[in-house]
């Protein structure tokens, strides 16, 4: 086992996965898991996580995730102008009392529309791995436990997805499926994103499973006639939580990403109504970044806060995961 | 490593298969209409159907498939129902944007980060590990769109140090060239690095704790030429397939950034060609943008087993 450290135990090319495919697809598996945060097998760097707890570093990233989350939700209970209300008298202001992040070329109160426009991007980023999980996940624990042919066939499956460039995937329904009402516009991002992070879920997913599954205990329930939605919901389940919660959030924190840039492309939530990425392409543009140079800022910050701290989180959780499994 | 290659060329050859319908389905069946961007929308309908009918597109589905595929076969992507330049002219103007943007930003990427990781490495925890590994975990959360953004903010104007947009060859000018793709070799290069750095420190810190690095320590040899020499081979499995990935998801991912600055590589004529409804052109770029990805992560398979032999017996 060449990239050994890296691979989950249960490295899929042993648990006869079909041998077709190797190292390098396999590591598209872990995509999202192994690239955002190698974890250290040798040298855990997060010490903090050796003493118990998730750490400081967690509950600050915690917090400031779980704030970003509430202004959004409180966003129309909040004391904001309106994102798109419209004030010539007050075009492209710097930070200042009244607009505490200043005002756009439009005389639109920055703060209110990047609170605003995080909404649209949670809601697609949350609920579409929310979803995905669902679907991926469960489906990743059937294939991991049952193995054989349920496994050969989901898995040929989910290679054959991912071999389908996912952006590739978003544009093309982005170009042809216009629906009609706008609320929905949001569900169709959201069931685009859904789509796209499946089967990559149920890739991780599926290996965290595997690790699991021939483990003693679960050997041991069986044997004692345990059913398998028992071992499967009792056994297993709460041995791959930690990993789905971590995979989870790094998955938000990419699909704030990708909902950003589609934004960015105009391709998300149609204008006026605001985004994080929306906000940073109008106030990119070369006119605006002359006029108004930190308008291109903040929104920029937001979004960069929001997935380190999303980041941060999932790969604390992993640490943690990682040192607990290693004492088991 | 005959019958390796071989079996890997007949996977490539059925997994573009299975794209090629993929891609041809959902081109043809979502909604839209390719009559309507070239005749406009208020044409009658007997113009269209004549229309529809000289294009092919009356055939039955699965007809239309193969005829697509025997010319495929044969050479032929077809060409472009509005413009009629072929497709394969038209990746030949685009292709070399693309190529240029991801080659740069990953060889300043590995130039950047195996450097970092090997200093990193060296002693694990201490100051300058803590903060690369910090600031790598920032870029990874920075995303390329941004720091074009940024970039283009400060350098192009703030001070004109760089043009904000456009693609200027190399063959009519390389400075200019050069000029043109830095902002945008440095959005793409950011993540890359991060990646980077991150799987190989993580290798080689493991790497640096196996028998053989004590045995050469024991030795005597110096710990540059250990890491050079021992460690730096065994430890660059989880970076080359990241390479892998990194380089087949910058395939489309170079598009925000080539958006931005203006630059018609492929993804962009790809949106262009998808929002005409010009089905070749999609078809063809979508196909040949899916099987790079496919051939890009068999070729990374291959250095693998170069690297490490037992891989090919699994």
């Amino acid at each position: 086992m060449p990239d050994g450290h890296h691979d989950p135990p249960g490295d899929p090319r042993i648990l006869g996965a079909p041998a077709a495919f190797s190292p390098a697809v396999d590591a598209e598996v872990g995509q999202v898991a192994r690239h955002l945060h190698t974890s250290e097998p040798a040298t855990p760097t997060g010490s903090t996580s050796k003493r118990g707890g998730l750490g400081v570093v967690f509950w600050i990233a915690a917090g400031w995730v779980g704030l970003t989350v509430l202004l959004a939700l409180l966003a129309p209970f909040l004391p904001l102008q309106s994102p798109t209300f419209q004030d010539y008298s007050v075009v492209n202001l710097g930070p200042s009392t009244h607009h505490l992040l200043g005002t756009d070329d439009l005389g639109r109160d920055m703060l209110s529309r990047i609170i605003w426009g995080s909404r649209d991007s949670l809601v697609i980023s949350i609920v579409s791995v929310v979803v995905g999980m669902l679907i991926g996940g469960s489906a990743a624990m059937v294939a991991g436990y049952w193995g054989r042919k349920v496994d050969a066939v989901l898995n040929a499956a989910s290679f054959v997805v991912l071999a389908f460039p996912p952006l590739l995937f978003i544009l093309a329904v982005e170009a042809f499926w216009k629906p009609p009402l706008k609320s929905i516009e949001l569900w169709k991002l959201v069931v685009m994103f859904t789509v796209v992070a499946a089967p990559q879920l149920f890739r991780v997913m599926r290996a965290s499973t595997l690790a699991v599954s021939n483990r003693e205990f679960v050997v041991a329930a069986r044997s004692m006639g345990a059913s398998t939605w028992r071992i499967l919901t009792r056994e297993i389940l709460p041995n791959v939580l930690p990993a789905a919660l971590s995979f989870a959030l790094i998955g938000i924190a990419l699909a704030v990403i990708i909902e950003g840039a589609l934004a960015f492309l105009g391709l998300s939530v149609a204008l006026p109504t605001p985004t994080l990425g929306n906000l940073i392409n109008e106030a990119a543009q070369i006119y605006n970044l002359k006029a108004n140079p930190t308008a291109a800022l903040w929104p920029s910050l937001y979004i960069f806060f929001l997935v380190v701290g999303l980041n941060l989180m999932g790969d604390r959780l992993r640490s943690t995961f990682d040192v607990r499994e290693g004492n088991l | 490593m005959w019958s390796y290659l071989g079996k890997r060329l007949a996977q490539l050859v059925v997994i573009a298969f299975v794209i090629s319908i993929l891609v041809f389905l959902l081109v043809h069946l979502l909604p839209g209409d390719p009559t309507v961007t070239i005749l406009g929308p208020s044409d009658t309908h007997q113009a269209r159907q004549e229309l529809l009918k000289q294009l092919g597109l009356d055939k039955p589905l699965y007809e239309q498939y193969f005829i697509w595929l025997w010319n495929i076969l044969q050479g032929n992507l077809g060409q472009s129902f509005l413009t009629h330049e072929t497709v394969a002219s038209a990746v030949g103007h685009a292709a070399p944007i693309d190529i240029e943007l991801i080659i740069g930003s990953q060889l300043v990427a590995v130039l950047v980060a195996v450097p970092l990781a090997l200093l990193a490495a060296l002693r694990p925890n201490r100051a300058f590990d803590r903060s690369a590994t910090t600031t790598t975990f920032g870029l990874l959360s920075f995303p390329s769109y941004v720091a074009g953004v940024l970039m283009v903010d400060a350098f192009a104007v703030g001070i004109h140090l760089f043009p904000a947009s456009g693609f200027t060859p190399i063959t009519q000018s390389l400075t200019q060239n050069l000029r043109g793709v830095t902002m945008p070799i440095i959005a793409l290069t950011l993540g890359s690095v991060a990646i980077y750095f991150r799987l190989l420190r993580a290798d080689l810190i493991a790497t640096l704790q196996e028998d053989f690095v004590t045995m050469a320590r024991a030795k005597g040899l110096s710990t540059r030429y250990i890491l050079t020499r021992h460690a730096l081979r065994p430890s660059s499995f989880a970076l080359l397939a990241g390479a892998g990935i990194s380089i087949g998801s910058l395939l489309t991912g170079t598009f925000v950034i080539e958006y931005y600055f203006n630059m018609a590589g492929m993804a962009a004529t790809l949106v262009d060609a998808i929002q005409q409804r010009d089905y070749l052109v999609v078809q063809g770029l979508a196909l040949i943008i899916s099987v790079a990805y496919v051939i890009i992560n068999m070729v990374v398979d291959f250095l693998l087993t170069l690297l490490d032999p037992r891989i090919r017996r699994a």
